[in-house]
């Protein structure tokens, strides 16, 4: 059986998956149903001065009948009185006293930070994370991603919460920047135990056509949102393994961002997360999904011979470089398998119109295209526009040249295969 | 409107739809599932060569309008086809789907959605042309006819139809199956059609004996013929004139326009393995006889009846007796039909001696085909005429000048979709002949 438990910079939960800073992390009714359902910690929706949040809060990308693939909220952070949430804080703590419990602050002074993190730790909560991600309404007062774009501000702010807390400090990225390192790296300065990354993105979800009003509207106007869902994932996990695979950086990760299924977390941990946060999935559909991804994640875990999580947190970080690293002397080719082909032509459209023009109709007649291998540079389209699973491969060609990456073309003038498809 | 008012009360109006409406979200959900084929089969497997993965694009995307579009300028009679095509033997049937065992897309229910979609909101899409001063006869008013008259005017022909029934559609008002269409939704499709104006219908008046085709080739630049098929072939065995004993053509039209009582009817046989046959057993359960067997000479590999409308029909209670023909017929005391003589045969469809049966029937449907119109046309110099079929090439020009074909009476019975595309086809070569391309 493998061993699921996880630690982030000190936080320990016995098993990866939390609850992200959000509303299924808004109270302790909810948290602890959670805890039930099999989460293994929470991080507590971002406590401050309590704010009033504006009717229509939400917005959905939804794509060819799958409904909501990416995600906006304009909704700010607790409206609840800090009382009340202390309070639940500490109870859960006391009836789930094995899974974690990370408290997400956001205050601006000194004195509001001194003082909201000496009430959470007393709650005996097992961390904090520090706010330093929202994109909307939080950032025009200064604070959120306000903080997470100016690394001198996040690294003042951490090292003041890292001063006061006598538990573990994650600082919470926004992914608002052009460039994460040097967030990541403003947070170490100041002394964090950890990061979590990404909060949400800025973004517009939709427009009212009828209306002419960005959505969510509120009544006739709207604002920028923070986006999320599974459409985010790709962003979220390259800043991840910005940070994880920077030598100068070095501190456990707690990776979000799109996070919808046991495979979404298995590609987060093997980027360098020690923990894994979820938000948009539970919202959609529920804390009931942790049950699959608990079980995945251990069947990935047993198949792949992982004992424990931290031998597998990072594994698919080496494989990650530049491009100037790559082989480009690597080559594949399409490979189309009759006795699984349908006809469907949707490889051959693909590549005339928006690859390379290198799959034609079969001079046969019959219904399955044809592959002209000498042209096929093996871009992948077929292949992702195919819709039968196993039809296309790409398969690789030994084409006899020695590899060469395109830093070595130029550093030791190493020859290059000839290009194809380039007419 | 140019089509008749109709009976509310018409014994067809018990039925429901056998495939039943979508929803805007089961549309877009179902719609969503097309792969968008390039080239694809379904669209090759259509007469009317509608662009398919295109119309259900547009249904995907919400835009129902441009939708309707795409299906009507292929086939401008996609609402009926919509409900009354074969789609599992066309497109749905050779949908990409099936050869990964994945249930195929729901191109008829789709179409359905987008053209009713039209109707309901009234979408014009086509325009008559500049009037070109020619005219064109068609006679028959059916599907052929329409399609014909359709394409015409959008290159501004004048027509006239010539129809010797009182009532306009053809087969679609009065012929087709109730569960997939019922006589009303055909006369909204005429009035849909023919409201691009233009189109003089003359019902009652049956070319050939009202008025002559030396009268027609006077008013008119051309001819179209789409007169579609004759009377239900007769059995002519003993007790065919007994009352309860109908031809299923004729019966299916008086159910589909008048009240009708079968009360005290339990039993019903239908003779015949043909669609007409399979509508016909259908029709009777649907119509509340407990008892309908399907009698049919050849067995079921045999039956020329599509094989999925033979798996709803024994779903629906339907048994069939295989190899078996209708000798004669027997009254009851009431001087009414009350059982069928059946020979059974063996497999060359010979009797086997001795081997006979009756089963009790109040209502006898014959569903052995319909005869053939082409003697109508067989006197004209030129036309030619093969086995009751009017003989045209593949763009409906038939050997005498000025006379095209299409549908029924030149294919010999098969779909509204054949005679949508034949009529379409026929039109541009007309259009060919008269502005003196052909």
């Amino acid at each position: 059986m493998p061993d699921l438990s996880s630690n982030t910079g000190g936080i320990r939960s016995p098993n990866p998956f939390w609850l992200a800073s959000a509303p299924p992390a808004n109270s302790g009714g909810q948290v602890q149903r959670a805890f039930d359902a099999g989460w293994g910690g929470a991080v507590w929706k971002t406590l401050g001065r309590p704010i009033q949040n504006v009717s229509s809060r939400f917005g959905a990308h939804s794509v060819a009948g799958a409904r909501a693939i990416g995600f906006n909220n304009i909704e700010l952070i607790t409206d609840r009185s800090l009382e009340i949430n202390f309070r639940e804080i500490y109870d859960t703590k006391k009836k789930y006293p094995k899974h974690a419990v990370i408290v997400s602050l956001m205050v601006e002074t000194r004195d509001e930070w001194r003082d909201i993190i000496k009430r959470s730790v007393d709650t005996g909560a097992d961390g904090l994370e520090l706010n330093f991600g929202c994109p909307h309404g939080m950032c025009e007062r200064g604070m959120g991603s306000a903080v997470g774009q100016e690394p001198k501000v996040n690294q003042e702010i951490t090292s003041w919460a890292v001063e006061y807390s006598s538990i573990p400090v994650l600082v919470k990225l926004t992914p608002n920047v052009s460039d994460i390192v040097p967030h990541g790296l403003a947070a170490k300065r100041g002394g964090a135990h950890g990061v979590s990354l990404i909060n949400t993105i800025k973004s517009i979800i939709s427009v009212d056509i009828d209306r002419f009003v960005p959505e969510p509207r509120v009544g006739g106007l709207s604002t920028n949102g923070g986006y999320c869902g599974q459409a985010v994932k790709p962003i979220a996990m390259h800043m991840l393994a910005a940070l994880a695979r920077d030598e100068r950086f070095r501190l456990p990760i707690s990776g979000i961002g799109g996070i919808s299924n046991w495979r979404d977390a298995v590609e987060f941990i093997l980027l360098g997360s020690s923990s894994v946060q979820v938000c948009t999935e539970v919202m959609l559909r529920g804390f009931r999904v942790v049950e699959d991804m608990i079980e995945g994640l251990e069947e990935y875990m047993r198949t792949h011979g992982f004992s424990t999580l931290e031998s597998m947190v990072g594994r698919a970080v080496p494989s990650y470089s530049e491009w100037g690293n790559l082989d480009l002397n690597y080559e594949t080719i399409a490979k189309i398998d009759p006795a699984l082909c349908i006809g469907c032509n949707k490889c051959m459209i693909a590549c005339e119109d928006g690859a390379h023009q290198c799959i034609h109709p079969n001079p046969t007649g019959a219904r399955m295209p044809v592959v002209d291998e000498s042209e096929c540079v093996g871009c992948n389209l077929c292949q992702i526009v195919c819709p039968v699973e196993g039809c296309i491969s790409m398969v690789g060609v030994d084409n006899g040249f020695a590899p060469s990456s395109w830093n070595q073309f130029v550093e030791e003038s190493r020859v290059l295969r000839p290009k194809k498809g380039a007419h | 409107m140019v089509s008749t008012p109709l009976d509310p009360d018409r014994a067809e109006s018990v039925f429901a739809d056998f495939k039943g409406e979508y929803t805007r979200e089961q549309a877009t959900l179902e719609a969503s599932r097309c792969l968008y084929c390039s080239d694809p089969p379904c669209v090759k497997a259509c007469p009317t060569h509608i662009d398919i993965p295109q119309f259900i694009r547009k249904i995907a995307t919400g835009n129902v309008k441009g939708s309707a579009r795409t299906i009507f300028d292929a086939n401008i009679l996609g609402m009926s086809c919509a409900r009354v095509c074969p789609v599992e033997t066309l497109c749905v049937g050779d949908c990409v789907y099936n050869l990964m065992h994945v249930p195929p897309i729901q191109i008829g229910k789709l179409q359905r959605y987008a053209t009713d979609r039209a109707y309901a909101e009234q979408w014009r899409f086509f325009e008559a042309g500049a009037d070109t001063g020619k005219t064109v006869a068609l006679l028959g008013a059916g599907p052929a006819s329409l399609a014909c008259a359709h394409e015409l005017r959008r290159r501004g022909h004048g027509c006239t139809v010539y129809e010797k029934r009182p009532v306009v559609g053809g087969l679609n008002s009065t012929g087709v199956a109730p569960y997939k269409m019922k006589a009303d939704r055909a006369a909204d499709e005429v009035d849909w059609v023919l409201g691009i104006g233009g189109v003089e219908v003359v019902t009652g008046v049956e070319v050939g004996e009202q008025v002559s085709f030396q009268e027609l080739e006077a008013r008119h630049d051309a001819v179209f013929l789409g007169m579609g098929l004759g009377p239900d072939t007769r059995l002519r065995v003993p007790g065919e004139d007994l009352p309860g004993v109908h031809g299923a053509v004729d019966f299916i039209e008086e159910m589909k326009l008048t009240k009708m009582s079968l009360a005290g009817v339990r039993h019903a046989v239908v003779v015949g393995g043909g669609n007409t046959a399979l509508d016909a057993v259908r029709e009777a359960r649907g119509l509340g006889v407990t008892d309908v067997v399907m009698l049919y000479r050849g067995d079921e590999a045999a039956m020329s009846g599509y094989h999925h409308e033979w798996a709803a029909a024994r779903v629906e209670g339907v048994r069939a007796e295989w190899r078996a023909v209708a000798v004669g017929f027997e009254a009851g005391a009431d001087g009414r039909v009350a059982g069928v003589l059946c020979q059974r045969l063996d497999e060359k469809r010979q009797p086997i001696a001795g081997d006979t049966f009756t089963l009790p029937a109040e209502l006898v449907l014959v569903a052995i085909g319909q005869s053939k119109l082409g003697a109508l046309v067989q006197s004209l110099a030129g036309i030619e005429v093969h086995h009751g079929r009017v003989v045209a090439d593949e763009r409906g020009a038939t050997g005498r000048k000025g006379y095209f074909a299409g549908g029924d009476c030149r294919n010999g019975g098969k779909e509204v979709v054949n005679a949508a595309a034949e009529g379409k086809a026929a039109a541009q070569a007309i259009h060919a002949y008269l502005t003196g391309g052909l």
